[in-house]
């Protein structure tokens, strides 16, 4: 538990030390998450080491979003003036983003021979 | 016995009273979803926000004071992202397979995602710092927050924005790829992930481990990918 929490923190600080030193546009969690993959692939231990507590932050994934989401008491106002075009604008966006992702990756699939292999 | 508005307003500034109404609050939300039988639009985080809203709204309790206590959660997002890197590592050869799919679902879905919240906002009306906040929506809420304030936009709109877009992608996620026939999980997956970031991703998780463990690559690399997009997309709208 420890080992595994030491792993994870050690890769976050890692990305967000690099992400600011380097001016990149990438977020340091998510160059710690790389940096984590590489980790993993160089010592597969310690993927067994990790994959208890990834279980179970990743298994409450959604709750971690709530804090934010509370933020919204702050924008009542501008959400009771905007709210329709914003939601318009949310929903259309969400609905056409996920269908093109979702029929550009099948699509070019087929055509590359990448199927899937157990579907 | 000590008068209760006296223990209130104790509790009331510390972090332990917002931190446990915000774990009781999603448990709640939790076991409505699974009462329901897992129905996509009984959606656990728009249950907690609202408990927790009307809460906040009932007992007049500013926003920051309750953020002192639901900071601990907030902060767990940054190890949330880091140990994505497990189901990656355990679907590598899934990936490898995959490159090309991948990359071209990545480059359309993050297009349409910022072009058509963009187009559908400016086109009923929506300008200036509320159409900025808009652009980075489909991306994970760190880096959004970051492309917003870097634009001119307003980081705690774009939170909020982040927010139901990804609870919209969870809910209508199932539905919608039903409706369009796709049966592959990597598409299905890596779709949410790239629309709806880690709300599609933890939704992802509940259907299928290899839906999620593309949904959540499809959130890193979206999470990149709107951080070139979002700067560009948004001159065509000023």
């Amino acid at each position: 538990m420890i080992a595994a929490l030491l792993a994870v923190l050690l890769c976050q600080l890692a990305g967000e030390t690099a992400s600011r030193a380097l001016a990149l546009p990438l977020p340091g969690p998510v160059l710690g998450m790389l940096l984590m993959l590489a980790a993993f692939a160089a010592l597969p231990r310690l993927a067994q080491v990790v994959r208890p507590l990834a279980q179970g932050i990743l298994g409450n994934l959604a709750l971690l979003f709530v804090p934010a989401g509370v933020g919204v008491i702050g924008h009542l106002d501008r959400l009771g003036a905007e709210g329709l075009p914003l939601l318009v604008a949310l929903i259309g966006s969400t609905v056409l983003a996920i269908a093109v992702g979702a029929l550009t990756f099948a699509a070019v699939a087929r055509l590359t021979g990448a199927e899937p292999e157990d579907a | 016995m000590r008068d209760f508005t006296e223990i209130w307003s104790y509790l009331a500034q510390g972090p332990l009273l917002w931190l446990t109404a915000t774990i009781a609050a999603y448990a709640l939300g939790d076991a409505a979803f699974r009462a329901s039988g897992r129905r996509p639009w009984v959606n656990p985080v728009l249950i907690a926000v609202a408990l927790l809203g009307g809460l906040l709204w009932a007992t007049a309790t500013p926003y920051a004071t309750y953020f002192e206590g639901a900071q601990f959660v907030h902060f767990l997002l940054g190890p949330a992202t880091v140990v994505l890197a497990l189901p990656l590592f355990d679907n590598l050869r899934h990936i490898r397979r995959s490159a090309l799919p991948i990359v071209a679902a990545l480059l359309a879905g993050s297009t349409t995602a910022v072009i058509s919240a963009l187009g559908i906002g400016w086109a009923m009306g929506l300008r200036g710092e509320t159409l900025i906040s808009l652009a980075p929506k489909s991306a994970t809420a760190p880096v959004a927050l970051g492309i917003s304030e870097s634009l001119g936009g307003s980081p705690t709109l774009t939170a909020v924005l982040v927010i139901l877009t990804g609870i919209i992608g969870a809910v209508v996620a199932t539905p919608l790829l039903n409706l369009l026939r796709l049966t592959d999980w990597r598409a299905r997956g890596f779709a949410v992930g790239v629309a709806a970031h880690g709300i599609g991703t933890a939704r992802a998780f509940q259907v299928h481990p290899v839906a999620g463990a593309f949904a959540g690559l499809g959130m890193g690399l979206n999470a990149v990918l709107t951080a070139f997009l979002a700067p560009a997309l948004l001159r065509l709208f000023q």
